[in-house]
């Protein structure tokens, strides 16, 4: 019995999604078949990663993660320019925790003067995320999004509790949006069909079904990414078709196991490289799974994964 | 691939006898459809008609069962391609290679890191399984002396023979009978040796072919010559091909039914640096492969690829779980606050984060109601006031704290009255937040 290649025919493609400006813009999605399934289809993008600031100083980070950027934190505008400039990275993405009623509660305008800085500092694409607080988002990505205006940016995240304003706001000042939901194949293509309903350009969307860290609840966020993919390849779904976003470096750095020192756990081994490793499996793994754009944190464990990355684009 | 009623009914000898104990030949057919009635109740079938019904009713990638008694490995009959449409079956082993050329101390220290590999996690204990003994030093003989020393040290860890020179293999066997290890691997080159080895020695059989036409035609040819236990490894060495061809391979084992490639795969993830290794093991772990060789195992690294595998090889219908009983979170005494949740390992894990974060010290009181979220459990039932109530009496972190306060979650206000009722009169229920986000907030404002 002669072997024949299993090569299967699918209908649907991931849109095209582009971010940021001139030469340093980053295209992300536009497969159309199912990861890294080259026998059957294109992949013509690859999987893009941001490296992960925030607004204030990084005083809560492990050490590990503290260690790179040390003395560049306290200023988020330094802190960008560090990472497009020393450590090459291709995307950034702002976090604006500190406008978390928790965190400091700044005011819109703050933030806004935060994203006009770290906008000025960089020449790659920025990724504004909030502080996932509903209603403080609905006020501060408002605001930001127009102090970005004509950055083509990616604003995030929209949740169904929160989405009109955001999208309004994206959509008047031509960004792209994040559309988050909670672990669930059809709230993300709820998500995105109310996005879609309200005039929002569906090839403007990137979905973020909600990432998790290798060892708390991976193997959840890994099917629905997987469940989300075969609906827009196979099934093509246009509904389902945007790109995915996962949202990793926050989950994994809160993780024990890129914590705990040797001394306390020393069954763990050393706790700097368990620490990238992590980050580093669970990206990779989101990659196996369909992710398009990753949000991390460890440079190192962005070197890695890149470099396998581009393993993956060769034939 | 599982035939149709009508497809058996073919191969049976249609003279509806009833022995069987079935009213006709088709009825019989459809209940060995159903798998609910075996080949073996008829006595008339032909021979060729039973060869190809047990092979057309067997698994899609062979069971494969490497060592033995309690360190033995058990592989392959995997059924499908994605996770969530069912449990992956058998969870891939990780080996750790040890090569001929090493010094003895340096084999020993290897063959001890394997023998202490274990991590427990979530309940489960986790280690590395196998031992790949590589083959550079030319010598049969050093192989040989190398495999009895790993022998001697660690009788319970199936091997891997790892070389492709048959008088190396014929060397070293003597010293693993009746340990079923792997021979790695049979080529072109050396079919009939190797397979004679495998026979005679009741070993496993790897198959090494570069790309999958070539690979497809050894396994053929060999299980022509009588061998049938075998794994597969079609070369893959960039993580790219891995993806490709363990999904061509998987594919067309489950959805053709392409026998040739219904084995499970060995990999060899050796890399220029660690890190590349570990990326290269978890594209295996998640992608298909059912042996995974690696030339090191730190512990540091060990950790998040044992962690991936466990996740990807969780039933997706059974929720992790962890046990029921009151956690201790940072310095914890009797001042400290005591909160209740669900033993649904998402839940455990996010407000166990949350606590961590929060700096404050506290009691995490866990329940066992089988996995549930706390208002799926709340729904079924499984989270009401009189068990809360003898689940935290029981427990007797009553003791252990001065203030009888149970905080409990915000989802589940509605059971507050009750459940102070419930619990002896010298106790309060607190109501705590619905998401765990909200937890630091709490429990701050609490502490000041």
């Amino acid at each position: 019995m002669p072997f024949v290649v299993p090569k299967e025919n699918y209908t649907g493609r991931i849109y095209t999604v582009e971010i940021g400006t001139g030469e340093k813009a980053v295209k992300v999605g536009g497969a159309n078949t199912l990861p890294y399934l080259g026998f059957e289809g294109e992949i013509p993008n690859p999987p893009a990663i941001a490296i992960e600031i925030q607004d204030i100083p990084a005083k809560d980070w492990p050490e590990t993660l503290k260690k790179p950027f040390d003395g560049v934190t306290d200023d988020p505008a330094a802190w960008a320019r560090f990472c497009e400039k020393e450590l090459g990275v291709g995307i950034i993405a702002l976090r604006l925790i500190s406008t978390h009623p928790d965190y400091g509660d700044r005011k819109p305008e703050e933030a806004a003067k935060t994203v006009e800085a770290v906008l000025g500092a960089v020449s790659v694409p920025l990724i504004i995320l909030g502080s996932e607080h509903v209603e403080k988002d609905t006020q501060v990505l408002k605001v930001v999004s127009e102090a970005a205006k004509g950055r083509n940016c990616i604003i995030g995240k929209a949740q169904e509790e929160n989405y009109k304003t955001i999208a309004a706001s994206a959509m008047a000042n031509n960004h792209k949006i994040i559309a988050m939901s909670q672990l669930d194949v059809n709230l993300a293509k709820q998500m995105n069909i109310l996005l879609m309903q309200m005039g929002f350009d569906k090839e403007r969307i990137l979905t973020d079904p909600m990432s998790s860290a290798l060892g708390y609840g991976l193997e959840y966020t890994y099917s629905v990414m997987e469940r989300i993919r075969l609906a827009a390849i196979v099934q093509n779904d246009p509904a389902m078709q945007p790109p995915l976003v996962s949202d990793i470096g926050r989950n994994v750095w809160k993780a024990k196991e890129t914590i705990a020192s040797e001394s306390d756990i020393p069954e763990w081994g050393s706790v700097e490289e368990r620490g990238i490793t992590f980050e580093a499996v669970t990206a990779i793994s989101m990659i196996m799974a369909g992710s398009d754009l990753l949000i991390m944190r460890h440079p190192k464990a962005i070197e890695i994964v890149k470099k396998t990355i581009n393993e993956l684009m060769e034939r | 691939m599982a035939l149709s009623g009508v497809e058996i009914f073919k191969h049976l000898p249609k003279t509806n006898c009833k022995e069987c104990g079935h009213p006709t030949c088709l009825a019989f057919a459809m209940k060995l459809a159903a798998k609910q009635a075996n080949l073996d109740s008829c006595p008339y079938v032909s021979k060729e008609g039973k060869e190809f019904l047990s092979s057309a009713s067997a698994p899609p990638i062979r069971p494969i069962c490497i060592g033995h008694g309690d360190g033995s490995v058990k592989l392959g009959e995997e059924t499908v391609l994605f996770r969530h449409e069912k449990k992956f079956v058998n969870p891939c082993a990780l080996a750790l290679s040890i090569d001929d050329s090493l010094p003895d101390t340096e084999i020993l220290k290897r063959i001890d890191g394997v023998k202490t590999s274990e991590i427990e996690r979530v309940g489960q204990k986790l280690r590395v399984e196998m031992i790949s003994v590589g083959h550079t030093s030319s010598d049969p003989s050093r192989f040989s002396a190398v495999v009895k020393l790993i022998r001697e040290n660690a009788p319970k860890i199936p091997l891997i023979l790892n070389s492709k020179d048959p008088a190396a293999i014929e060397s070293a066997l003597p010293h693993c009978k009746g340990a079923r290890p792997v021979i790695y691997a049979a080529t072109k080159d050396n079919t009939e040796a190797m397979v004679k080895l495998a026979k005679e020695n009741s070993a496993i059989l790897g198959v090494y072919a570069e790309g999958l036409d070539a690979l497809s035609s050894l396994t053929e040819k060999i299980k022509g010559m009588g061998l049938d236990d075998l794994v597969i490894d079609p070369g893959a060495s960039t993580p790219r091909r891995m993806i490709e061809d363990y999904t061509m391979i998987r594919r067309s084992a489950i959805k053709k039914g392409f026998k040739p490639l219904g084995y499970p795969i060995i990999t060899f993830t050796s890399s220029k640096d660690v890190f590349a290794e570990s990326m290269k093991a978890s594209i295996g772990i998640a992608k298909y492969a059912s042996i995974i060789v690696l030339d090191s195992i730190e512990r540091w690294k060990m950790l998040p690829l044992i962690t991936l595998r466990q996740n990807i090889y969780t039933d997706p219908q059974v929720p992790m779980q962890v046990a029921q009983k009151i956690y201790k979170i940072g310095d914890a005494n009797e001042k400290s606050p005591l909160l209740l949740t669900t033993n649904f390992s998402l839940t455990y894990f996010i407000v166990q984060g949350e606590v961590e974060n929060s700096k404050v010290p506290c009691w995490l009181a866990i329940m066992d109601v089988e996995g549930l979220s706390v208002l799926t459990a709340w729904a079924a039932g499984k989270f009401t006031a009189p068990k809360i109530a003898s689940f935290i009496l029981e427990s007797g972190i009553g003791d252990k704290v001065a203030r009888k306060e149970l905080i409990i979650p915000g989802y589940v206000s509605i059971l507050s009255g009750a459940l102070e009722e419930k619990l002896n009169s010298d106790w309060k229920v607190v109501v705590g937040p619905r998401e765990a986000n909200a937890l630091p907030a709490f429990l701050k404002n609490r502490a000041a």
